[in-house]
């Protein structure tokens, strides 16, 4: 919860930031204003608040037949719910603050300025509901005929790693939908190519917290034979940590190249097909490393 | 349980194996998506130029890379040599 609260505050603050300076520009439509800043804050609020019930739950949930194990399988569902809520805060806020800026400049078209920031706002959530996924299954699934060894460190394991990975992917996916807003208030004949070229970059942002995901799901489900040996414990928990830390850069990066694609469709819309894939060989590129870091928690997991 | 020197030696390694891939991926992650964005950027600006750009985004892009391998080298290093 007190991971999962950083990214929301800053994220609203940002959005908070940008509706001030939206209000000082065009005073006349501060209500407007206002009130997209609170849609816009909302939706930054419903990554802290997944934590939130995270954090209830695991507070007030009797665990029955409390194990090491169990209490193992709630470490992990915190860490995941915790670190997976700082990204989607952080980049959702992007969004409400280019579009409280976008509606003072152009409040003719505020409705569609706002549905288009509810849609990339909608994206940057995903990584924060995959770790609320992750975290529920670590929860209320049923482990207790599960060796203890090592299966408590595939457990935490899974939390580190869709957590950690959700952190790039949020807030990469933030970057491309705060700019497309500014961008549809610059050239409002441009929504179609801006809102499109922002749901493919976001999509292959977000692929990172998917391997972050896939690999929480093996270490779910996959049964390990038991073992006393300290090396099988950590192998399983540094698979989790090397592609949660792992997806954090390419996620940033390809919200990056994103936000610079979006930025320049909406500038240069007869470009839009050049954007769109310079945008993508660049994402492909910085999502090797994500997939380097997969390929050794793989070896991880089913070769060591 | 007893843990063994072989074992503990072994553990490290794969912690060490995780750790370095993990952080490892951060940079070049970040530092790609920079490139990216910029040549996006120019494009825009200069879309005459734009075979010449993207040629000079992937060369860019792959010197950021060569981090991302010394720490793939080091984990499959980590993973299987020690």
């Amino acid at each position: 919860m007190g991971l999962g609260a950083i990214g929301a505050a800053i994220g609203e603050g940002y959005t908070a930031a940008q509706a001030n300076l939206a209000v000082s520009r065009n005073p006349k439509i501060s209500g407007d204003i206002f009130k997209n800043m609170l849609v816009g804050q909302a939706v930054a609020e419903s990554a802290s608040i997944f934590a939130l019930v995270i954090a209830i739950l695991l507070l007030f949930l009797d665990a029955p037949g409390a194990t090491p194990l169990k209490a193992a399988a709630l470490f992990g569902s915190g860490l995941s719910m915790g670190f997976g809520a700082i990204g989607s805060g952080i980049g959702s806020g992007f969004p409400g603050g280019q579009c409280c800026l976008g509606i003072s400049r152009q409040p003719a078209i505020g409705s569609r300025l706002t549905t288009n920031m509810l849609i990339g706002s909608a994206v940057c959530q995903t990584p924060a509901i995959f770790s609320m996924v992750v975290a529920l299954m670590l929860i209320f699934m049923d482990f207790s005929n599960s060796p203890l060894f090592p299966t408590w460190a595939a457990l935490i394991g899974a939390g580190m790693s869709t957590g950690l990975a959700a952190i790039g992917s949020g807030y990469g996916g933030g970057l491309a939908a705060g700019v497309s807003c500014d961008g549809i208030a610059r050239n409002p004949e441009s929504v179609a190519n801006v809102t499109t070229t922002m749901l493919v970059g976001q999509a292959v942002a977000q692929t990172p917290s998917i391997f972050g995901l896939l690999v929480s799901f093996i270490l779910l489900f996959k049964t390990f034979p038991e073992s006393q040996a300290l090396s099988a414990s950590m192998a399983l928990l540094a698979a989790g940590l090397c592609t949660g830390l792992g997806g954090i850069g390419p996620g940033i990066g390809n919200g990056m190249a994103a936000e610079g694609a979006v930025k320049w469709v909406a500038r240069n819309t007869s470009r839009s097909g050049d954007l769109m894939r310079t945008m993508l060989v660049g994402q492909a590129v910085s999502q090797s490393t994500a997939i380097y870091a997969m390929v050794i928690s793989l070896v991880l997991i089913f070769v060591l | 349980m007893a843990i063994e020197g072989a074992d503990l030696i072994k553990a490290a390694a794969f912690i060490g194996a995780g750790i370095s891939m993990g952080l490892g991926a951060i940079g070049p992650g970040v530092g790609e998506g920079m490139v990216a964005a910029k040549a996006c950027e120019a494009i825009g600006k200069n879309p005459q130029e734009a075979g010449l750009l993207t040629r000079t985004m992937l060369v860019g892009q792959a010197v950021s890379e060569s981090t991302g391998i010394y720490s793939l080298v080091v984990a499959l290093l980590l993973l299987f040599v020690v």
